[in-house]
């Protein structure tokens, strides 16, 4: 936030150093991309336990009378429906339709609390500042983020915070441990939790962790990890210009109540249940590698790969695409010139674990 | 710290070349390269029998993250491939120079090696890289 022009470093730059991290510029923050080999990382999560750094996502709250107010005009899903310490998933619409950011919004005991992403902290922070409301209040938080992510990943952090998660809390709810925040929260499709806590407290959690054997997974992992599930990435798969309704974030915007006025919703509505473009999941059949840009071309007509990769899960390559709202079954990738064969599927390729297509 | 064996040449864009004592020139990418590139996934190889010239683009190497372009150190016909990358790609993160090269030219004049990098002349670059 401070040293405009330099890169930004969270509170745990020295423990990915001591991890032995490779550092690479996201978003303006020197993040860790991987520790090694992001394909272990990868499995390691979904086999077991693996920890993020993601503290250059940032944390805003929102309190004061309007606070409720604010946000149901602010984000397409609507945050009325939240019991205190429950979470959703939604995105900030423009007046276009088009995605600003998507975010996870937590109710708290008093307010609200929104994670949206890194690279968009200046242009939400903007976006807030342009509609406040009178009585309520929003501000950065300070705070670090350790995401851990995995079948194991409860029991690891309750084996050294005990009763830090109780076992029955059920996805998209959250917790307090001491000053902590506890989210059944990630972007992995797997079990596990996303604490926020200071930065100091962080350090200890992430040494414990480690000390513990948990698998420090860097951003590479977390993108095929996110793929797999199907989850968009900001800038890629979703951005300023796409409607949710062409992102496979149809189930996240909250219609009813009809009389809800809420930002992006009289330019999407028209296009609620008929939408002319969807996005598809794509396993490419042939060798190769799906890469955001190349073409895709079916009977239904032709359409762009948003996020490709490879996915250590399938052992093959996968990919996320926006296509004409009739496109299904088999169909052709260009890439470097060639065609080669693929298949549209139902996101998510991978959850808690199990391989959904194919 | 990358390793970068004194006896082979190197090219500013990672590759290295062999001239191996049947007159071939073996070449791959280096372990400066396949670190920086990340867990390989995919290799795109020439055909044997192609003609290729010095800065053409050979083979695309696909790691998780990226797809990045090979160019031919020198110019030459193709006269094999390493196919055992197809099935096990992961060979060119574990033996760069060994197990892990790409394809072998016949030179059309093997003193072209001659005029690549030498290993401190690479070594310099790679530092450059860096800050």
């Amino acid at each position: 936030m401070s040293n405009a022009g330099l890169p930004l470093k969270t509170g745990l730059y020295a423990q990915h150093i001591e991890a032995q991290g490779k550092m690479v510029d996201f978003a303006g923050w020197l993040m860790p991309v991987n520790y090694g080999s992001q394909i272990d990382e990868h499995h390691a999560v979904r086999q077991n336990v693996g920890m993020f750094d993601v503290s250059h996502m940032t944390i805003i709250d929102v309190t004061g009378a309007n606070a409720q107010a604010f946000l149901r005009f602010m984000v397409a899903n609507d945050v009325s429906t939240l019991l205190p310490m429950q979470a959703l998933y939604g995105a900030l619409l423009n007046r276009q339709g088009g995605v600003v950011d998507d975010l996870i919004v937590y109710r708290l005991a008093q307010g609200y609390r929104c994670v949206v992403n890194a690279s968009t902290r200046t242009k939400v922070l903007s976006w807030f500042d342009q509609h406040r409301m009178p009585d309520m209040v929003f501000a950065q938080q300070n705070l670090a983020m350790i995401a851990i992510q995995g079948p194991k990943a409860v029991a690891q952090l309750n084996q050294l915070a005990p009763g830090a998660v109780p076992d029955d809390l059920k996805s998209f709810n959250a917790c307090t441990y001491q000053n902590w925040l506890i989210g059944r929260t990630g972007y992995t499709g797997e079990d596990g939790v996303e604490v926020m806590l200071p930065e100091d407290e962080a350090v200890n959690l992430w040494r414990g962790l480690i000390a513990a054997g948990v698998q420090p997974a860097g951003l590479g992992a977390r993108d095929t990890l996110r793929l797999e599930a199907g989850l968009n990435l900001y800038g890629q798969d979703i951005d300023d210009s796409t409607s949710p309704l062409a992102s496979n974030m149809g189930w996240t915007v909250a219609w009813a109540p009809a009389d809800r006025e809420f930002l992006g919703r009289d330019a999407i509505e028209p296009h609620r249940g008929r939408s002319s473009a969807k996005q598809v999941g794509v396993i490419l059949q042939d060798k190769g590698v799906l890469r955001q840009g190349q073409v895709v071309t079916c009977a239904a007509g032709s359409g762009i790969i948003t996020s490709g990769s490879y996915s250590p899960t399938l052992g093959c390559s996968i990919g996320l695409a926006r296509m004409p709202s009739a496109a299904q079954g088999p169909c052709q990738v260009d890439i470097r010139g060639k065609l080669k064969q693929a298949d549209m599927v139902k996101s998510p390729f991978v959850r808690m674990g199990k391989v959904l297509v194919g | 710290m990358s390793e970068m064996p004194a006896r082979l040449k190197y090219t500013a864009s990672h590759e290295w070349a062999r001239l191996e004592e049947d007159g071939t020139v073996t070449v791959g990418i280096t372990d400066h390269a396949q670190d920086a590139l990340g867990d390989v996934v995919f290799i795109e190889l020439p055909e044997p029998g192609q003609q290729i010239s010095s800065g053409d683009e050979a083979a695309v190497v696909e790691s998780v993250k990226a797809a990045s372009d090979i160019y031919a150190p020198i110019s030459g016909v193709v006269t094999a491939i390493n196919t055992a990358l197809e099935d096990a790609p992961e060979k060119v993160n574990q033996d760069p120079y060994g197990d892990g090269w790409f394809f072998k030219l016949q030179p059309g004049d093997a003193r072209e090696v001659e005029g690549l990098l030498d290993a401190q002349a690479y070594q310099d670059i790679c530092d450059a890289d860096e800050h």
